[in-house]
């Protein structure tokens, strides 16, 4: 069972602000999803390799070279805010 | 014309019969006529979709057409279309223009089909009824009271009320199967890795994958030919060779082995759903296949697996969405952290806020062992269920859903209950298998799915023993009368 300090810890690790109206329905419903997915944890599963890829592959490596070609008028022309090729954010350092 | 076939079409405009403009200009119509009943188009491209459907018409005058060339679909809005908006059924990504195209998209490009339109989806492909997105809900043109399914409910709404031939969808826990079902269409989910996920906006990268949406299963074999095969740029994508998906369509059934898991049909199945599907499984008998009672033990498991393994993978996903580089970004921010949390807080929706959430505390420190992996033991354990039986059967059939479509605002306030409608689905993504879903009766008017599941890559098996099935029956000709005109 969760509490408001969890849903503020959780909130504020995933970089959401969560209006203090939802705080409650938001205790409620990860509660309620926790306690379903604890079925979980009655299987034995000790001996149990975990499955990361349904086919077992493993990572593709390729060359280490230069395969994009510069597009940043491109990416930057689709940002909030951008100032001669950079990216713009609120001031970080007093 | 609206109740030809991708088949039937590609035939006439090979033909001479009809040219794509003329066929492109009459579904443009058709979606402006009808859409605004279901709302399944986020963005129709019309403009675009004439100019490419006069290149297509060029292309078949010289005779360097393929099946595809000139035939309009839509595309669910999680493909990157370059120059057209990409929303993913979210605020974030609202004036989202993708500076890319999708591998799908490219491939239906190179094929010569005419993009309609990007369709409408539960937010980033979260929910199983389409009330999620941000753009409202889609209507089921069955009875527009009912849901469309989910995720890729515009999609599914989009051919039920013949606003296109033929659509994409996306499927992480049955986002095709289901929608399907309840639209009364042939939805196919290959297996993972089948087709390129590049430039499909992310949502849980080890289970996502993408496939066609169609009335049969024969147009569903001339959309897969497209969209499979090895793609460099998705380090998920499959090395393998592409069969010809529709040479095999009419291979005999005979002796064909089908099991039926017992978990599929326990409490919690409508009765009358069961009842359109055994006499399914009869048809498919009368055929010549065999009926083999198999057991898939760790069903119960897929869902409660499913809501760790989806949440974990979308949190790390969605963390991109920083209000920086693209997407949705907050007024006035005061300081960093008050750009990324309002930015998020402010983009995202209730739905994909919880999944956020879910995902981040499974994942946050001292809890990672007890829920992702344990889960993905679990995920092992049901993969394993699935290969024992394939060493029995060719197939496993079942129903796709426990009901047919449910009435808006039923599941809302429980998302414990919404998850749990997508109990048939889920297991096939968790173990990364093709299946599909193939309409096969109704029940008060309303339709139901057959779920049909192969072994790694038989998505040829899987098309012939749906397509021989849509031989004998007509589940998968009929249409919502309201749009029939």
């Amino acid at each position: 069972m969760l509490e408001k300090t969890d849903i503020e810890r959780i909130a504020h690790l995933a970089r959401l602000q969560i209006a203090d109206a939802d705080v409650d329905d938001y205790v409620r419903n990860l509660s309620d999803i926790l306690g379903f997915v604890e079925q979980m944890d009655d299987v034995d599963t000790s001996k149990v390799e975990p499955m990361a890829h349904p086919l077992d592959a493993t990572q593709r490596l390729r060359q280490d070279v230069v395969t994009e070609t510069d597009q940043r008028e491109k990416f930057q022309a689709i940002a909030p805010q951008t100032e001669a090729g950079l990216y713009l954010v609120p001031k970080v350092i007093e | 014309m609206h109740n030809k076939t991708v088949s039937e079409l590609s035939a006439d405009l090979h033909n001479g019969v009809l040219s794509s403009e003329e066929l492109t200009a009459y579904y443009l119509q058709r979606i402006d006529t009808y859409d605004s009943k279901v709302n399944s188009y986020i963005t129709v491209c019309a403009d675009q979709a004439i100019t490419a459907a006069r290149q297509a018409d060029q292309q078949i005058a010289s005779g360097q057409a393929g099946p595809l060339t000139g035939i309009p679909i839509a595309q669910k809005d999680i493909f990157c279309t370059d120059g057209v908006r990409t929303t993913c059924g979210s605020k974030m990504l609202g004036n989202f223009i993708a500076p890319y195209n999708a591998t799908t998209i490219g491939q239906f490009n190179k094929a010569g089909a005419v993009m309609l339109g990007k369709t409408n989806m539960d937010e980033f492909a979260m929910g199983s009824s389409n009330e999620t997105s941000f753009f409202g809900p889609v209507q089921n043109p069955w009875r527009t009271n009912t849901v469309p399914g989910g995720s890729s409910g515009g999609s599914a709404a989009v051919i039920a009320a013949r606003l296109a031939p033929a659509a994409t969808g996306t499927d992480t826990g049955g986002s095709i199967r289901q929608p399907a079902a309840f639209c009364g269409l042939t939805g196919l989910k290959p297996t993972y890795g089948r087709v390129s996920r590049y430039g499909m906006i992310a949502f849980a990268s080890s289970l996502d994958q993408g496939g066609p949406m169609t009335r049969t299963a024969e147009d569903a074999a001339m959309m897969l030919q497209v969209m499979a095969g090895f793609d460099e740029r998705d380090s998920t994508s499959v090395d393998k060779s592409v069969p010809d998906y529709s040479a095999s369509l009419m291979e005999s059934l005979d002796d064909l082995k089908i099991g039926i898991p017992k978990e599929y049909f326990a409490d919690g199945l409508d009765d009358q759903v069961a009842t359109a599907i055994n006499a399914a499984i009869a048809e498919y008998e009368k055929m010549g296949a065999k009926v083999i009672d198999i057991s898939l033990p760790n069903t119960h498991l897929a869902v409660p697996t499913y809501y760790v393994v989806a949440p974990a993978e979308c949190s790390t996903n969605l963390s991109r969405f920083d209000g920086v580089r693209f997407g949705y970004r907050c007024e006035d921010p005061q300081d960093l952290s008050d750009l990324y949390k309002r930015s998020r807080g402010e983009g995202f929706g209730a739905e994909v806020k919880r999944r956020i959430m879910i995902g981040t505390y499974a994942l946050s420190a001292g809890y990672y062992d007890a829920y992702y992996l344990q889960a993905q033991k679990i995920r092992r354990l049901i993969s394993d269920d699935f290969r024992r039986a394939f060493t029995e059967v060719d197939v496993i059939m079942g129903p796709t859903t426990p009901t047919v479509a449910f009435e808006f605002g039923a599941h809302s306030n429980d998302p414990v209950a919404m998850y749990l409608s997508d109990i048939y689905t889920i297991a096939v993504n968790l173990a990364g298998l093709p299946a599909m879903s193939i309409p096969a009766g109704f029940v008060e008017g309303m339709p139901v799915g057959l779920q049909i599941i192969g072994d790694y890559f038989a998505e040829q098996r899987l098309l012939n023993v749906a397509h021989r099935f849509q031989q004998q029956t007509d589940w998968h000709q009929q249409m919502p009368t309201e749009f029939n005109k």
